[in-house]
């Protein structure tokens, strides 16, 4: 199964608004992709509907040749676009909660990145600001010897010194077995690290392409190609 | 000797072009071995398998070998080096006496700019 990700054509429609519109599309593994597309393009909804968070009104999708389920959970490592930790927690907490729901849990290195940001394990996450948040929660999330990395908005509430920790992070745990999936519209900011795109507006798939073949092909960055295909 | 990359150019031919530029320099000296794929790419805030096609790349060339065991190291062959510095400098050339040519010079006008300026250079350390 050279697959991560296999879908035929997907469709989620929310009362009568297509979400996702018959989306056929293969993410192979070992790679990073970029999700990218405008606000409302229905970025979040592939990716919910990859975690089950959501399902499908018609066609099907696969995660490692299997159906989105409690085997699927194992395989991904989700990183959603809200913050979803307990205020009152301590960082030993939420990494005591992350040990006992997820088998592949490495804990060290947990704490490892957690101390080169000097954050220490009897800090509460309410005395934390918003940027540092999003930074332990991406650790928690790359912190899981996962198949599958599910990013949504990885980079959207930091600063910029911050979005390249936040980039060194990803780049330094990820493994080449497995994929990461980033779902953002700060294209400037990722395109150095990625493989390939998937561009998507109004639940379709505009584009599919290895980012340095847009590169060779355009002669444009990803960032230049995006603004000519989503022109308002 | 930082990393430089662009993006509107395919990244794992400025990579390669930015590591010939190193071995070149010296930087990674003839015979001397090349850090990990993860730490070159790190480094260079790229994606792993960007920089692996890059190495992968320069070894089909010649001027990189894997040893199987013990990683990937910078060619011994002087000549070969010796060989991508000039095509290195031919290049460099090529493009700025492109320039020169929009600007409107000739190659003689090029030719007494040029060592005017190398004078007044040398001028300056001596």
């Amino acid at each position: 199964m050279n697959n991560i990700v296999e879908c035929k054509n997907l469709t989620k429609m929310f009362d009568t608004k297509k979400a996702l519109d018959n989306v056929t599309l293969s993410i192979s593994r070992g790679k990073i992709v970029g999700l990218l597309g405008p606000n409302a393009s229905g970025k979040t909804t592939f990716i919910k509907l990859c975690n089950q968070l959501l399902t499908p009104t018609e066609g099907e999708i696969y995660i490692g040749g299997i159906k989105p389920g409690i085997e699927t959970k194992n395989m991904i490592s989700y990183l959603p676009e809200k913050n979803y930790l307990n205020d009152w927690m301590k960082v030993s907490d939420i990494i005591g909660f992350f040990e006992d729901f997820y088998a592949d849990f490495n804990t060290k290195k947990a704490y490892d990145m957690l101390k080169s940001l000097e954050i220490g394990p009897n800090d509460k996450l309410k005395s934390m600001s918003k940027g540092t948040k999003e930074k332990v929660q991406l650790i928690l999330v790359m912190s899981r010897e996962a198949q599958l990395y599910l990013l949504d908005e990885p980079i959207g509430g930091v600063d910029p010194a911050a979005r390249d920790y936040i980039l060194d992070t990803i780049l330094r745990n990820y493994n080449e077995t497995a994929t990461i999936v980033i779902s953002t519209h700060l294209i400037s900011d990722i395109e150095k690290i990625l493989d390939e795109v998937i561009f998507i507006r109004e639940g379709r798939i505009v584009l599919t392409k290895t980012v340095d073949e847009i590169r060779e092909e355009t002669g444009k960055s990803v960032d230049a190609l995006f603004r000519e295909v989503f022109k308002c | 000797m930082p990393w430089d990359i662009q993006t509107d150019r395919p990244i794992y031919i400025q990579l390669m072009e930015q590591i010939q530029l190193k071995i070149c320099s010296g930087i990674y000296p003839p015979g001397s071995r090349l850090p990990s794929v993860r730490d070159l790419a790190q480094e260079a805030s790229v994606n792993p398998n960007t920089m692996q096609r890059a190495l992968a790349e320069l070894e089909a060339a010649g001027l990189l070998y894997t040893n199987r065991t013990s990683g990937r190291f910078v060619t011994e062959d002087t000549e070969m080096i010796v060989h991508v510095k000039n095509k290195l400098a031919e290049k460099h050339v090529k493009d700025f006496l492109k320039k020169m040519t929009e600007l409107g010079f000739n190659s003689d006008e090029v030719m007494s700019i040029i060592s005017d300026i190398v004078e007044t250079e040398e001028m300056k350390y001596e």
